[in-house]
């Protein structure tokens, strides 16, 4: 999971010229970090081009917005790190 | 390019889906308001009119791909170069190349040519989303047939 995160926190930090080493493993990326929906698309194409795999950013969104999940799921880093570590497994299974 | 209904492409003439790739022309015109400021005495064709032009060629790309499912928005303009300047009646060439397919946004490289030269070039990122109304999914697909975009491209009807 270190390497995931230390992945797209590296991607972040680049994309959104954030501070390194103000992007930690609990920072919310919307809330913590400021990121817009905008600045978003920015990082899950980097994010899909450095693992490989498709971010689905429109059924995460549809799954908050219909109160089934929520943001902190899939926004705050560890916890992206974890969806995108299972979407490689997903992908090579 | 009719620029008073804001279009840019005249014609495509070649889509590959399999290579996600596009190719479209369109002239200049010769006579346009547009050209009375910009500039007086000295007529250019607008560079942000040229991102347009390859903003319009990427998005019926992105439509082609999704069979008229989706629409694409333009969402972002990255490392756009004006390299040389475009009078009017010039023929410009128009390629575009979808680099990444997302979960509800696109990503494409495109550039125009013109006499060989280089015109310009950029990354353009769209939001692509469900069509707002039927009706406007409907005028594009007309829009599309107007300009020559293969049957293949609108194949599920």
């Amino acid at each position: 999971m270190s390497s995931t995160f230390d992945t797209i926190a590296n991607i972040i930090a680049e994309t959104c010229d954030i501070p390194r080493d103000t992007i930690k493993p609990e920072s919310h990326a919307i809330d913590d970090l400021g990121i817009d929906s905008l600045d978003f698309l920015d990082i899950a194409f980097a994010i899909d081009k450095a693992f490989g795999i498709k971010l689905p950013l429109e059924q995460w969104t549809q799954e908050v917005n219909d109160g089934k999940a929520t943001t902190e799921q899939y926004f705050v880093l560890k916890n992206l790190s974890a969806r995108i570590d299972e979407l490689v497994a997903a992908k090579g299974a | 390019m009719r620029l008073e209904y804001f279009q840019l492409i005249d014609r495509v003439v070649e889509l590959n889906l399999a290579d996600r790739t596009i190719r479209s022309e369109a002239t200049v015109p010769t006579h346009s308001t547009i050209f009375e400021g910009h500039f007086p005495g000295h007529p250019l064709m607008p560079g942000v009119l040229l991102v347009e032009a390859m903003a319009q060629t990427c998005g019926w790309l992105v439509l082609a791909t999704t069979s008229f499912g989706r629409m694409a928005f333009l969402a972002s303009v990255k490392e756009a170069k004006f390299r040389t300047f475009v009078r009017p009646g010039q023929v410009l060439k128009i390629s575009a190349r979808l680099e990444h397919e997302g979960s509800g946004f696109a990503v494409a490289r495109a550039e125009i040519n013109s006499d060989d030269k280089s015109i310009c070039d950029a990354g353009l990122t769209f939001r692509v989303i469900d069509f707002p109304n039927s009706e406007m999914r409907q005028k594009m697909r007309q829009t599309a047939i107007g300009i020559g975009l293969s049957s293949e491209a609108l194949a599920d009807g």
